[in-house]
C-alpha cells in the first residue's frame, strides 16, 4: 500500500511539472491549470488513503479534515466566483498569505505533536523523520525553523501588501529600517536557534512562539517601505517564499511531494519575479532595500510650462482623424475601473476603419500582468495587445496615443536622460506618435517621483480627470459626431 | 542517507522549476502566479497528516487551521486561475 502511495504520489509531481509547464503557454494555459488541480486532487487523496510515507501508521482524526477541507474549500471556493477582476492582485495576494500561513501551522504542529510529546531533545526529531533516517535533529530543526520564518514573513507580508493594493497602507518609510531589519534578522537566528537546538522542552516551544512572532513582524516590516508601483515585484516575490515555505515543509513532514511541487512554485516565483525587475531595470536588492519606491518628490516635478490640455470634445476630434490608435493602459485605468469604456471607444475607433492597438509595459499596474485581465474582463481581444518591445516601432506611425492613467512608463527621460533616476528602464515610446493624449487626474508625478518631460512637449496634451468619466465623454462625443 | 536523497530532490526541482518557465508572455503572468499560488498549497498534504488523532489537543488544533488555511489557497486559487484563464479564452465566452 505504501509503495503504491509513493507511485501516485510520483504521479502528482508529473502533473505539476506538467501543469506548470502548459502555465506558461496561452494555448495550453487553463488545460495546464486543470492538470495541476488534478495533481492536487490526487495529492489529498493519496495522503487521505495512506497517511505518512514511512512504515508508520498515522491515525486520522477524520471529523477534523473534513470539516477542515469544507470550511477552507467553500470559503475559497466562494471568494474566487466573488471577486472581481479589479479586485485580483489583493485575491492573489490573500491566497497567497494563506499558503504561506498553513506551511507556518504544519511546522509548528508537527513541533508541537511529535517532538514536545516526546519531551526530549534526543527522542524528537519526529516520527517521520527517524522512520525516514533523517540524519537527525539538526536539518530537522532546520526544516522547522525555515518553514515558520518563510511562512510568517509570506502572510503578514502578503496582507500588507493586500492592504497597500487596496489603498488601506501608505508607503512609510521608518528612519531607522535597515538597523531594524537587521535586529528582526538577528532575533530570527536567535529564536531559531534557542527553539531548534538549544533549549529543550518547553523552552524551546516558547522560543519558536517568539520566532513566529518576529517572523510576523519582519514580513510586514520589509513590505511595508515598498511603494505601491513595485508591487508586481513584491507580489510574484511572496508567492515564490510561499513555495519555498511549503518546500520546508515537506522537509519538517518528510514528504518529497511537498519538497518539489514547493521547490517548483519557489523556482517559477522567482523567474516572474526577475522578469518584473527587468520591466523596470532595477535589480531586486533595490526593490527591496525600497530604492525610490517611497522616496520624496523631487523638487521640480510639479513644475511645468507649456502644458496644454485638452477637452473630451477635442480628444474626440483627433481621433475622428486618426487612422492609427494606440492605447497604453496603466494603473490609472484600474484605479477608475475604466477598461470597459476603453474596450469601448477601441471598438468604435475600430468601426470607423482606425487601426487600433494597445500597448501592455510589463510593469503596469500593480501585479504582473494586471492589465491584461482587466483587458480580458472587457474581452479586447488578446491579439491586439503588445508588450513593449513588439509595439515600440509602431508608434512612429500612429496618429495618437492615448495614454489612461500611466506615466513613468512612458516617460521618455527614461531614454533621453543618462541622469534621471529611471535611466535606463524600458518604456513605451509614446512620444514617438504624432499627438499623445495624456489621461490623468493632475499633473502629479508618478511613483519614481520625477517630471515627465513629455507633459511639455508640443504633440502632448493632457486630458485632466477622472480615467473613466474622461473617456466616457470622448465615446459619448465620438457617438454623436 | 535519506536526507540526501531529499536535497537531491530539491536541488533539481529548483531547476526543473527555472527551466520549464523561461520566457512567460505577459498575458500569462497573472494566471501562472496564481496557478503556481494554487500549486504551493501542497502543504494541505502536511496539514493532513497533522490531524493525527495520537497528537495532543495544541496540535491538533493548529493542524486543523493549517487544513483550513491550505484549503483556501488550493480551492481559490485554482477556481480564480480557472476563471481568469476562461475568460482569456475568449471564443466559448456568451456575450
Amino acid at each position: 500500500m505504501h509503495d503504491f502511495a509513493k507511485v501516485l504520489y510520483l504521479l502528482a509531481t508529473a502533473l505539476f511539472i506538467f501543469g506548470i509547464k502548459q502555465l506558461s503557454k496561452v494555448s495550453t494555459a487553463r488545460r495546464g491549470n486543470a492538470t495541476a488541480g488534478l495533481g492536487m486532487l490526487l495529492a489529498i487523496v493519496t495522503t487521505l488513503i495512506a497517511p505518512g510515507e514511512g512504515d508508520q501508521v498515522i491515525h486520522l482524526s477524520w471529523p477534523l479534515i473534513v470539516a477542515g477541507i469544507l470550511i477552507g474549500g467553500v470559503l475559497g471556493t466562494w471568494m474566487a466566483r466573488r471577486v472581481a477582476m479589479t479586485g485580483m492582485p489583493e485575491m492573489v495576494a490573500l491566497f497567497n498569505g494563506f499558503g504561506g500561513l498553513a506551511s507556518l501551522l504544519v511546522a509548528l504542529a508537527v513541533f508541537w505533536g511529535d517532538y514536545l510529546a516526546a519531551g526530549d531533545l534526543a527522542a524528537a526529531p519526529s516520527a517521520e523523520a527517524e522512520g525516514l533516517g533523517l540524519t537527525g535533529p539538526v536539518v530537522w530543526s532546520a526544516a522547522v525553523i525555515l518553514s515558520i520564518l518563510v511562512g510568517g514573513v509570506t502572510l503578514t507580508g502578503s496582507l500588507v501588501a493586500m492592504a497597500k493594493l487596496m489603498g488601506k497602507v501608505g508607503d512609510k518609510l521608518l528612519p531607522a529600517r535597515h538597523l531594524i531589519t537587521l535586529g528582526l534578522l538577528a532575533a530570527a537566528v536567535l529564536f531559531g536557534w534557542l527553539g531548534g537546538w538549544a533549549a529543550a522542552g518547553g523552552w524551546a516551544a516558547f522560543a519558536l512562539i517568539l520566532l513566529t512572532i518576529v517572523s510576523f513582524a519582519l514580513g510586514v516590516h520589509l513590505v511595508l517601505p515598498i511603494g505601491g508601483a513595485d508591487m508586481p515585484v513584491v507580489i510574484s516575490l511572496l508567492n515564490s517564499y510561499s513555495g519555498i515555505a511549503a518546500s520546508m515543509a515537506g522537509f519538517v513532514i518528510g514528504n518529497s511531494l511537498l519538497i518539489v511541487a514547493g521547490a517548483l512554485v519557489g523556482a517559477s516565483g522567482l523567474i516572474l519575479t526577475d522578469q518584473m525587475c527587468k520591466g523596470m531595470n532595477r535589480t531586486l536588492l533595490h526593490v527591496l532595500v525600497g530604492g525610490f519606491g517611497g522616496d520624496s518628490v523631487s523638487e521640480d516635478a510639479r513644475d511645468y510650462s507649456n502644458i496644454r490640455s485638452y477637452s473630451p470634445e477635442d480628444a474626440a476630434a483627433d481621433l475622428q482623424l486618426a487612422d492609427k490608435v494606440i492605447i497604453v493602459p496603466g494603473y490609472g485605468m484600474a484605479v477608475s475601473q475604466a477598461q470597459h469604456v476603453v474596450k469601448e471607444l477601441g471598438d468604435l475607433l475600430m468601426a470607423r476603419g482606425c487601426e487600433v492597438k494597445y500597448a501592455i509595459h510589463s510593469v503596469a499596474g500593480r501585479m504582473p500582468g494586471h492589465m491584461n485581465v482587466l483587458l480580458a474582463e472587457a474581452d479586447v481581444p488578446h491579439d491586439l495587445l503588445f508588450p513593449t518591445e513588439e509595439i515600440n516601432g509602431d508608434f512612429k506611425s500612429a496618429d495618437v496615443a492615448v495614454v489612461v492613467g500611466a506615466n513613468d512608463v512612458v516617460n521618455p527621460a527614461a531614454i533621453e536622460d543618462p541622469n534621471s533616476k529611471i535611466a535606463g528602464m524600458p518604456i513605451l515610446h509614446v512620444h514617438e506618435a504624432r499627438t499623445v493624449h495624456m489621461i490623468k487626474r493632475s499633473l502629479s508625478p508618478g511613483y519614481a517621483g520625477i517630471k515627465n518631460p513629455l507633459f511639455e512637449r508640443d504633440n502632448c496634451f493632457m486630458c485632466f480627470g477622472d480615467g473613466k468619466e474622461f473617456l466616457q465623454g470622448v465615446v459619448d462625443e465620438l457617438k454623436n459626431a | 542517507m535519506l536526507l540526501i536523497l531529499f536535497l537531491f530532490v530539491f536541488m533539481l526541482a529548483v531547476f526543473v522549476g527555472f527551466e520549464i518557465i523561461t520566457k512567460v508572455p505577459q498575458k500569462l503572468h497573472t494566471p501562472l502566479m496564481s496557478g503556481a499560488n494554487a500549486v504551493s498549497g501542497i502543504t494541505i498534504v502536511g496539514a493532513l497528516t497533522c490531524a493525527h488523532a495520537d497528537y495532543p489537543f495544541l496540535a491538533q488544533a493548529l493542524g486543523f487551521i493549517a487544513i483550513v488555511t491550505a484549503s483556501i489557497n488550493v480551492f481559490g486559487g485554482f477556481v480564480v486561475t480557472d476563471r481568469m484563464l476562461a475568460m482569456f479564452g475568449g471564443k466559448k465566452r456568451k456575450k
